[in-house]
């Protein structure tokens, strides 16, 4: 009897070392955002490196709260906005300098790789490499709202109860910019900066009524438009893209005053544990045929060059359909955000959300 | 003998302090010193009262408190006048071979997550939802209404989340109450409001409380439930909270926060203890 359970117990015990996840194979914890490890090429990174992927999806603010608590600690790898690095960096230290050395930078958009490494360096020192970048904009039905053509139109009361964007800082950002400021021009001047949101934010509580509400998240964002009881929101580049595909009706517009330009990173986290990973995944991500066929899954580009002849040509039409060369050249890069100003934008948008 | 009781307890009291302290206790003390912390702009630290009195001094943030305490105490009140029938029914109405019928099927919905049972509702209720596409099947409506993203939605959502935890302690309490104590009052010419107010609602009083602890502590930690059902209008303190740990980065602020709504919401506990005549201790066994 004893024997028995004794022989039972280890063969669990050896079934359990078998399977591949206990067999101390390494790991790979990723801190990233959703769709950013599509399936397919997390199981071919399995199959060539013999390195598991664990995959926690998140977002800019999150990311940081989450690294801020552990100082760094817990994942090898996290994908945030390359504007919002160099401002927590250096008052939090989460993440650690880049080895461009382990980097296989052929295969990187130089012109991107030097604006990141600029925008993300700390004490001479570069924390991140590109990964993928996009706009946000409008997407609209242009059946119903053919004219919806700026952030203005967020606030036009022709739509009323079928507009939705987001309570966070890119609508406030795009909004002053539709008033013909320059938001990113104030962001070393507090007090203009502090006024000119005040004034964003009068506006956006003066616009309530007509918001249909403030979406979260983008999947729920996508099936509201796909239904029809929004026609007009701010949102992501690929998110209308997709709806395309679907209802040639429903598609991004990069708005008159410029769309806002985003681009997403590889950083290293303060404590990651397993870097050689970390590096492997960055250069396999940016490999031509799987930023393709990552681009071909998400609709967002990325920064690595020579991936645009792996591409499909639907995907390829949407760049060609949105973004002309003189929409390109409007497009407004965030610069990397002072650490004052998410105070501001906090509470404004918490006032906007509270205003009846 | 008195040697091994002091081991015995010992060796059981041990995990539960350690749970305690390290996971409760000292995260708190972390979180109080963090909460009397004002960061300067130049990035040094003081100890000061000032994200205390930031709550006090910005209408948004003392509003939405008051704001989450009225709305909880309502959803307090409701899911009372909800779950008192209910457990009447299940206790005396019922015959025993359905009780636990019953039971299981206020239980079941609870197998699931809340988020699922938020989305279940939001699907109910948008526009483009189930009893929208009926109502306009059947002819009543001639355009769909959006039922979400108001008021009532975001009560009707707090409420069926918290039904579970006031009926519980309700059918606990009722079970005890004398049957011939209602019949009595039936045959000497009572209405049914006079049964319900100078009977029942005496007899279980420590139930109601504790159900109305507890479903208040939960409607006013609440988060997913105002947020996604509330949309647009329905800034939850808790949110309030997670905006400045997330959003804003001012993570000594939501820590004075955090201790304003605990300190706020003991006060509103310990009132209703003392308006009902009831003690904590009667209460919780």
């Amino acid at each position: 009897m004893n024997k028995s359970l004794l022989s039972i117990v280890m063969l669990f015990l050896v079934s359990i070392a078998a399977y591949p996840g206990y067999t101390g194979a390494e790991t790979l914890s990723l801190l990233t955002w959703k769709g950013y490890a599509p399936k397919v090429l997390v199981d071919k990174f399995e199959t060539e490196t013999g390195i598991r992927v664990n995959v926690t999806y998140t977002n800019n603010e999150e990311m940081i709260a989450k690294l801020r608590a552990t100082r760094g600690a817990g994942f090898d790898l996290a994908q945030p906005s390359q504007d919002r690095i160099s401002s927590v960096q250096k008052k939090y230290r989460i993440y650690q300098a880049m080895d461009i050395r382990k980097i296989d930078t052929a295969q990187i958009i130089p012109s991107m790789l030097a604006s990141v490494k600029k925008n993300t360096s700390v004490g001479g020192e570069f924390h991140a490499v590109p990964f993928c970048w996009g706009t946000s904009g409008l997407v609209v039905n242009r059946k119903i709202a053919p004219d919806a053509l700026d952030y203005s139109d967020l606030l036009n009361d022709k739509y009323t109860g079928r507009i939705s964007y987001r309570l966070k800082r890119p609508t406030l950002i795009g909004l002053a910019f539709a008033m013909g400021k320059d938001p990113f021009s104030l962001y070393n001047d507090t007090d203009a900066y502090k006024a000119l949101m005040e004034e964003v934010g009068q506006a956006m509580i003066a616009a309530k009524p007509l918001v249909k509400n403030y979406w979260t998240n983008g999947d729920a964002l996508l099936q509201s438009m796909r239904s029809g009881e929004v026609h007009l929101a701010m949102a992501w580049d690929n998110g209308g893209w997709k709806l395309h595909a679907e209802n040639p009706d429903i598609d991004f517009v990069a708005p008159k005053s410029g769309a806002l330009g985003w681009i997403d990173t590889f950083a290293l986290p303060a404590k990651a544990k397993n870097i050689d990973a970390a590096y492997q995944w960055i250069n396999f991500m940016l490999r031509p045929q799987n930023a393709a066929t990552f681009t071909n899954l998400e609709r967002a580009p990325t920064a690595s060059a020579g991936a645009n002849q792996h591409m499909d040509a639907v995907v390829r039409a949407n760049f060609d359909r949105s973004f002309p060369q003189a929409v390109i050249d409007n497009i407004k890069w965030y610069p990397p955000v002072p650490s004052k100003l998410e105070g501001i934008e906090g509470m404004i948008l918490d006032k906007v959300k509270a205003s009846r | 003998m008195t040697q091994h009781r002091k081991w015995g307890l010992f060796f059981f009291l041990t995990p539960v302090l350690l749970w305690l302290t390290l996971l409760i206790v000292l995260p708190h003390i972390d979180l109080l010193r963090m909460s009397f912390i004002l960061e300067t702009d130049t990035g040094e630290t003081e100890w000061r009262l000032s994200n205390y009195a930031s709550f006090f001094k910005e209408p948004i943030y003392w509003l939405t408190f008051v704001r989450t305490a009225i709305y909880s105490i309502i959803v307090t009140l409701l899911t009372l006048v909800v779950a008192l029938p209910v457990s009447f029914f299940i206790t005396k109405v019922a015959r025993p071979g359905t009780r636990g019928f019953l039971m299981l099927l206020i239980l079941l919905p609870f197998w699931v997550s809340e988020l699922v049972r938020v989305y279940g509702w939001m699907i109910l209720l948008r526009e483009s939802g189930v009893i929208n596409h009926f109502l306009l099947k059947l002819g009543i409506l001639d355009q769909p209404v959006e039922m979400l993203y108001n008021d009532a939605a975001m009560i009707l959502g707090l409420v069926y989340t918290s039904m579970l935890f006031m009926v519980v302690p309700l059918v606990s309490v009722l079970e005890s109450l004398d049957d011939s104590l209602i019949e009595a009052a039936y045959d000497l010419g009572a209405d049914m409001g006079t049964i319900v107010f100078k009977i029942i609602v005496p007899h279980a009083t420590p139930g109601i409380v504790s159900g109305a602890i507890v479903v208040f502590m939960l409607t006013l930690g609440n988060y997913l439930t105002p947020n996604l059902m509330g949309g647009k209008n329905s800034l939850w303190f808790t949110e309030q909270i997670y905006n400045q740990f997330i959003a804003s980065f001012n993570w000594n602020q939501g820590a004075a926060f955090g201790f304003l709504l605990l300190l706020l919401s003991s006060g509103i506990v310990w009132l209703g203890l003392k308006l009902s005549g009831q003690t904590l201790g009667k209460v919780v066994r």
